[in-house]
């Protein structure tokens, strides 16, 4: 080990700088830009590959190839959309959503920032958002909080529950499903550490998730658990997966993004694709 | 607390300096009480907990934060587990404000952060490796864990970063554990951030019985 081969003098300096531009990072939470914003909707319906709707506390599981785009959307506003995903050819690399906010210096998610795995590389790549309101920090919803908030009303879906059993069809067990992202839905943090529930943006929405590798995902389509309303009532949510004709550039402008990429690379080529 | 001035090592049943860099675990029983102290301050102390008898019901940082709406661990707060069941409970705390957003520092982590060429670096996703498989659990037990003396705000516009730490030498957490539960924990190795002030140091760890 030579952990010790910079003084700390070194390495603190290394790290303000690192931190400085990542502070320098737009800022992520609500900056959805207008050009967002009037992206086209629809899809063409040759890029489609695969659609699926979620009807309220569904869940399912599905592989997204590297280079395909999943779609989330909430076509109604309102909704939350959670997610954990696994590398489908390695499944005991997972979704890590401390990674994902530590590297890239911010517990918001958007447009042009990376979704990581626990092995330092990359799952997914936001490449368009029409939200800005995403939650790693709560994440998805829970049985036991569930059932405390909607009453004792039996087989009230979670999500937790919901990857359960939607990661089961291929396999995996409980042991796999990690902390989630809740997309559509932020929290807001005081500078007191508190918590509040900062919803959507109340109209519809979508997030491009492009593949990185081939990913398996699955996704539950329940209230955010801080969602106030008394109703155990979301709306439907799509998923859809889409080739885009031309490659699209990757979200690299970081240091720590070229450096996840790297590492997904190596692994690309030592699995052959 | 009431009992924080009257606990006395003397009439621990278990007392340990541990060394820094170094993984730990042990099974913590119901009642019992597990004292972490920095012993020289800014040494952040990378914490997973599990049910003793069943290792998929393990600490879940997002309901455990979801039950008290703030992002800090401090006195009062529960620790869940994935299953929705309390597994400790912080019971004194004379830091404040430790972490549970900014996970375990790993290889690939540190190599992403601070350049490809610091993958040999001694990192706590290694250590919880070494802690797991002393107890039968690899590397899929291993979750999103507690950073205990590790200060990690966020700001409004969502900007997270580790910056210098506010435990002093001395400073102290108490866990009261809920149930039987197992614990693991790295002394944190890391030299890249400041959560150990760039230079770590070694910790003390005491259980009393309930």
């Amino acid at each position: 080990m030579t952990d010790q081969a910079d003084t700390p003098t070194d390495n603190a300096s290394t790290y303000d700088a690192l931190r400085a531009a990542g502070r320098s990072a737009p800022a992520r939470k609500r900056t959805v830009s207008d050009a967002d914003l009037a992206t086209p909707r629809e899809l063409p319906e040759a890029d489609v590959l695969y659609s699926e709707t979620l009807q309220p506390g569904g869940q399912t599981a599905f592989v997204v190839r590297k280079g395909q785009v999943l779609r989330l959307a909430d076509p109604k506003g309102g909704g939350s959309l959670a997610m954990v995903a696994v590398n489908a050819d390695l499944p005991e690399e997972r979704l890590n959503t401390a990674d994902t906010a530590k590297v890239q210096w911010n517990a918001f998610l958007g447009k042009s920032m990376l979704i990581l795995s626990d092995m330092g590389r990359a799952l997914f790549s936001i490449v368009e958002d029409t939200s800005g309101h995403h939650d790693l920090i709560l994440g998805g919803s829970s049985a036991k909080p569930t059932q405390a908030k909607f009453g004792g009303e039996p087989f009230l879906h979670n999500s937790r529950d919901n990857f359960e059993l939607a990661l089961a069809k291929f396999g995996l067990t409980r042991k796999s499903i990690v902390p989630s992202i809740a997309f559509f839905t932020g929290v807001d943090v005081a500078e007191d550490g508190s918590l509040s529930f900062a919803g959507g943006t109340g109209e519809p929405a979508f997030i491009d998730l492009r593949a990185e590798m081939d990913v398996l995902v699955a996704l539950s389509n329940c209230p955010h658990p801080l969602d106030p309303g008394a109703e155990f009532a979301p709306p439907e949510a799509q998923a859809t997966i889409w080739q885009p004709e031309s490659e699209l550039p990757l979200a690299n402008a970081t240091v720590e993004a070229s450096r996840a990429f790297a590492n997904t690379n190596a692994l690309l080529a030592q699995l052959g694709k | 607390m009431t009992d924080t001035q009257t606990r006395d090592p003397a009439t621990a049943n278990y007392d340990l300096t541990h060394p820094k860099r170094m993984p730990w675990s042990r099974l913590v029983k119901k009642g019992e009480v597990l004292r972490v102290v920095d012993l020289e301050g800014c040494q952040a102390v990378d914490t997973l907990v599990y049910d003793a008898y069943d290792h998929e019901d393990r600490y879940d940082y997002q309901q455990t934060l979801l039950a008290q709406k703030n992002i800090f661990i401090t006195t009062g707060t529960v620790l869940y587990s994935t299953g929705g069941e309390p597994l400790m409970t912080v019971i004194d705390d004379t830091v404040g404000n430790h972490d549970t957003l900014g996970g375990a520092c790993s290889a690939e982590s540190n190599q992403v952060r601070f350049g490809l060429d610091k993958k040999h670096m001694h990192n706590c996703r290694d250590n919880f490796l070494h802690a797991a498989a002393e107890n039968g659990m690899g590397k899929a037990d291993i979750t999103c864990n507690i950073n205990l003396f590790m200060n990690v705000p966020v700001e409004p516009n969502g900007h997270l970063a580790i910056v210098d730490g506010v435990s002093c030498p001395g400073s102290y957490i108490d866990l009261r554990a809920e149930r039987d539960v197992l614990v693991l924990i790295s002394n944190c190795p890391q030299v890249n951030n400041p959560c150990n002030g760039y230079n770590p140091t070694p910790i003390r760890l005491i259980v009393w019985d309930e």
